[in-house]
């Protein structure tokens, strides 16, 4: 598999996994959005630009496009684009909070090809799961699920960010995915949005780490986006995926507004790599971009070369180094060999990159209690 | 999901797509959502090919690759075989292939 990794290292014609924010507008306000989303931004999209999108997509061969928000199912034209990804060849994996998902919607999606629907949790239980995501979440997820195991949609996906607080349910989500024959999808809660304000009451701590590692390799049919492979510092057996940062390599983002960032977890000008309403539009800027083309550039371990572990943890993610003010060539916030927390321990809290993408709605966002 | 045999003609599912890149092309199965990396241009050359053949073999002869190398590619087509990339060409053959979790071989994100 290293050779592989080595070659996706130099970038890939087109993106393996390209992530495509609908919209900024979002009902909810969950305390880690990655993106920031609340408010809908007036310079998105219009429908006949994301269907030109798509376009470049089809030609360029991109099997599938990961559709988020903010919640994607707000903005008006969602089923039309949908409906014309899928009828270009272009799959689609959605990720939506629920709430616009209802009987009816389910009965017209479970009618549709090439789709995936991946319903957002982070929870098993109302509690746990409002504590993050608002009041009233928990049931509205629950009613969607519902929604489609009654349309017979088949296996949909249930998707968890994992935290502090929801580690201890890893069995109870495995079980709610079962009861549905559904596929549970775990994701690391990374620094970003506004998940840079509570990443440090959320984030799993060093022992739930362990729990987590062997959990995930005990139970491999659960998905993780690739998202932990920091974890595979912890033991000779890797995780499976692919064991790389992909941003710019494999990953990338294209927001609402047509900005193109390098992973879904960096919405910040430093890895903006260029607008899709540009000349040569998103496949100018995959191939031919500076970002990008520096991404797939060898990297430099920095001060994780010293330790032993860096083949099978690469260092970590980028992003989650970013938004806490490490160096990008050193050891990720989360290192299990704990060169983290030291190396936190000496960033000064004024020196954190400023957020250059924020749609959060005006309110205020309380955490629940904390462990 | 089925067995390579090598007495029958073989070929791509029909809902896999393949992309060419740098180091072979990435397959990606619509039905099971998993995906493949095909490592080598022969590979991909030849894959491309076995639908055109009565059995693996007459595609290897076909693309010109030599015998002693046979076993190598019969590897990476049971592989493929075995992840439901690949499908028996007869249609009374084809197998019930599973939607999902077909394999351990893909990759899922
Ligand atoms: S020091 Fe770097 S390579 Fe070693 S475990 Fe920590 S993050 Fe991974
Ligand atoms: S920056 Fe982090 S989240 Fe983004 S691709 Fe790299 S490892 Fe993944």
């Amino acid at each position: 598999m290293t050779g592989l990794t080595e070659e996706l290292k130099l970038g890939l014609d087109a993106p393996i996994c390209l992530t495509w924010e609908l919209t900024y507008a979002c009902n909810l306000a969950c305390v880690h959005c990655l993106s920031s989303s609340g408010r809908r931004d007036s310079r998105e999209l219009s429908t006949a630009e994301a269907k030109a999108l798509i376009d470049q997509m089809a030609a360029m061969q991109v099997f599938y496009v990961n559709i988020g928000g903010g919640e994607p199912m707000l903005r008006p034209d969602f089923f039309e684009l949908v409906g014309y990804a899928t009828s270009k060849g272009v799959g689609v994996k959605f990720s939506t909070n629920g709430s616009r998902l209802t009987p009816q919607r389910a009965v017209e999606l479970a009618a549709m090809d090439y789709l995936d629907i991946q319903i957002s949790l982070d929870g098993a239980d109302a509690a746990t799961n409002d504590a993050v995501r608002g009041a009233g979440s928990f049931q509205t997820a629950v009613a969607a699920m519902d929604a489609l195991a009654d349309a017979q949609f088949g296996p949909f996906k249930i998707s968890v960010v994992v935290t502090r607080h929801n580690i201890p349910q890893l069995d109870a989500f495995k079980n709610l995915a079962d009861g549905y024959g559904a596929e549970l999808r775990l994701t690391r809660l990374r620094p970003a949005g506004r998940g840079a304000d509570t990443w440090t009451e959320l984030h799993p701590l060093a022992d739930q780490q362990v729990t987590l590692y062997h959990w995930l390799l005990a139970h491999p049919d659960v998905l993780t986006g690739d998202s932990f492979f920091h974890l595979n510092a912890l033991g000779d057996d890797p995780l499976p995926g692919l064991n790389l940062c992909g941003a710019g390599r494999v990953v990338c983002l294209v927001d609402p507004i047509g900005d193109v960032y390098a992973c879904p977890f960096v919405l910040h000008d430093e890895f903006k790599a260029g607008n899709v309403r540009a000349t040569g539009g998103f496949e100018e800027i995959w191939r031919h971009c500076d970002l990008f083309t520096d991404l797939r550039q060898p990297q430099s371990a920095g001060a994780c070369a010293s330790c032993g572990q860096f083949d099978a943890c690469q260092g970590g993610c980028m992003a989650a180094k970013f938004f806490t003010g490490l160096p990008l060539d050193g050891p990720d916030p989360e290192c299990v060999a704990g060169h983290g927390e030291t190396s936190l321990a000496s960033v000064t809290p004024g020196a954190l990159p400023a957020s250059t993408s924020n749609h959060s709605k005006p309110v205020a966002v309380s955490l629940g209690p904390t462990r | 999901m089925a067995r390579l045999e090598p007495e029958k003609g073989w070929q791509l599912h029909p809902r896999v797509g393949l992309r060419p890149e740098p180091f072979g092309a990435l397959a990606y199965h619509f039905d099971n959502r998993r995906l493949n990396f095909l490592r080598s241009p022969e590979l991909v050359a030849l894959v491309r090919a076995l639908p055109e053949h009565r059995t693996p073999r007459g595609a290897f002869d076909a693309c010109g690759i030599e015998p002693r190398r046979w076993p190598s590619f019969e590897r990476a087509l049971h592989a493929l075989a075995d992840s439901g990339f690949l499908i028996p060409t007869t249609a009374e053959n084809l197998p019930a292939l599973e939607t999902e979790h077909a394999s351990q071989e893909g990759i899922v994100f």
